[in-house]
């Protein structure tokens, strides 16, 4: 796969809480926390559950099915130049089979023809070297 | 609604505010945010006919976009502060800082304290153009995804609104269009041009489902207010605005900004919807007995949340409820008649307090609502904020 010259886009940087999460993308995995006390998941991470607060957290491969919760179409890029050539795109609240929430874009169709529990997978896009982000594109 | 939390608020008209103060609003003060904030609270202590040396403590909100409170004593010469506290916030604290006012009174560390909010928020740090353009901490899950700001997320609430309980563009424009009719006759607001329905749905797509009228205005300028005991203000120059009560809060799952609603249950569901039994209880009053109300209207869908949440109208009401004409300043709860964030400007929901005040002293002119007795003004749109209910 040919990366573009400069990514001009925001890359996420990981933090200790997150870095496996970022790991696990680049493998193509999509990783959540489970805990390991209340057995729910829970996305984004963090050191303690929030449900139950307990710090017996572990990870978990989820398994890419999600639905659409809500989404908009971007139309008037912020920052412009960097958004400009996307417009109008797609991003989604995108509830996981786990029960978690997480953000993402969805490609794959035109925006117009996405609609409320619409069913997504998970597809992986390469951006930078170092950063694999996971998107959504119709199940 | 959520359930009380707090035993019965026990400060209620005790304290009052007693002064208030602007500068211009514009697009480009061409000054420092300083000077706006001094230029506001020097007014605010005129306009309660105190001298600076009165004052002993000050408060302010920011997102390092504005002057600290310490310099802003300093430029206003205040000779003591006992009180200087600048909270990290958004819009969410603009109650919540008079708020924090009355507590320093009746804790004893200060008598007399002056608020306010400054910003160049259009010419300088903009809330809305655009958040620090990168992806760390709360950010790393939403900026990669083009995920970036304000009126993107609450676009995406605004769309989950609609997936449960239906809206039309013409509910929302029903309130842009409501706001620039009390803003037309106000001498402060910076959009007065009249807007028409075909003027809301004819302009520019921003973020679906919202257009450029669903996004309020931003603005250079500043607003200030002067809080005391109501014992003190009895002596003062103008008549007391009384704080019957207020409160701050959200719900469970705020996130980690206020950005971040990825862990937040219901999108049809803000803040407004776990403070208003606490709200109601702090000052004795209902949703009835409100003459006028000032509600953080960053976004047009904002006010719908927010009629829902402090129980003016049911769940997936609100769009019937404003149709029907009762937020218009003729209505039963004339809503923003300043013009709101969305017309009269953006000095971070702190301009609703001192429309709040104005319309209670009976100051408003052609846009004053009659006999307006007892005042709501709200702060904030997503997860967390704050309200006050404040009497003549
Ligand atoms: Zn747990």
């Amino acid at each position: 796969m040919s990366l573009p010259e400069a990514y001009a886009k925001p890359v996420p940087v990981p933090d200790p809480d997150s870095a496996p999460f970022w790991a696990g993308c680049r493998e193509q995995r999509l990783m959540i926390q489970h805990c390991d006390d209340c057995s729910r998941h829970q996305f984004p991470p963090s050191n303690i559950c929030a449900h139950c607060g307990s710090g017996r957290l572990s990870w978990k491969q989820a398994s890419g099915a999600g639905k659409v919760f809500s989404w908009i179409v971007v139309r008037h890029p912020v920052p412009k130049p960097v958004y400009v050539d996307d417009v109008p795109y797609v991003v989604a609240l995108i509830e996981l089979a786990e029960g978690v929430r997480m953000p993402s874009n969805i490609v794959g169709c035109a925006p117009e023809d996405v609609v409320a529990d619409m069913p997504l997978k998970v597809a992986f896009k390469q951006v930078t070297e170092e950063v694999v982000l996971p998107l959504f594109e119709p199940a | 609604m959520g359930t009380a939390r707090r035993p019965a608020y026990a400060l209620k008209d005790k304290y009052a505010i007693v002064g208030i103060g602007t500068t211009d609003y514009s697009a480009n003060s061409g000054r420092t945010v300083r000077a706006l904030a001094i230029e506001a609270s020097a007014n605010a202590i005129a306009d309660a006919g105190l001298r600076p040396a009165d004052i002993d403590g000050i408060v302010s909100y920011n997102f390092n976009d504005s002057a600290p409170a310490i310099a802003v004593a300093t430029g206003l010469e205040i000779p003591n502060a006992g009180y200087a506290v600048d909270f990290l916030a958004g819009g969410n604290a603009a109650n919540l800082i008079v708020l924090s006012a009355v507590a320093a009174i009746e804790a004893g560390l200060a008598d007399t304290v002056v608020c306010y909010r400054a910003m160049n928020g259009r010419s300088g740090f903009r809330l809305g153009g655009g958040r620090e353009f990168q992806a760390l901490g709360p950010t790393q899950y939403t900026a990669p995804f083009g995920w970036i700001t304000y009126p993107q997320a609450m676009a995406m609430w605004c769309r989950r609104y609609q997936i449960e309980y239906g809206l039309t563009p013409e509910q929302l424009g029903n309130v842009a269009v409501t706001l620039r009719e009390n803003a037309v006759l106000n001498p402060r607001a910076m959009q007065r041009k009249p807007m028409t329905m075909d003027d809301y749905l004819a302009s520019r797509p921003i973020v679906d489902p919202f257009r450029m009228f669903d996004i309020c205005l931003e603005t250079d300028g500043a607003c200030a207010v002067v809080v005391t005991s109501a014992e003190r203000a009895r002596d003062l120059k103008q008549k007391p605005v009384y704080i019957m009560g207020g409160a701050y809060g959200g719900g469970p799952q705020q996130g980690d900004d206020l950005f971040d609603c990825i862990r937040w249950p219901d999108h049809s569901k803000n803040y407004s919807h776990y403070i208003a039994d606490d709200l109601w209880r702090s000052a004795g009053v209902t949703p009835n007995d409100i003459d006028v109300a000032e509600i953080y209207d960053c976004f047009t869908y904002s006010i719908l949340m927010q009629l829902e949440g402090l129980g003016f109208c049911g769940l997936g009401e609100a769009g019937n409820y404003i149709a029907d004409g009762h937020i218009r300043r003729d209505g039963k709860l004339p809503v923003n008649t300043h013009g709101g964030l969305l017309s009269e400007g953006y000095i971070h929901g702190f301009n609703h307090v001192i429309e709040a005040v104005e319309q209670l002293r009976g100051q408003s002119g052609p846009r004053q609502i009659p006999n307006a007795e007892i005042a709501l003004t709200t702060a904030g749109a997503m997860t967390c904020g704050s309200a006050m209910i404040l009497r003549r």
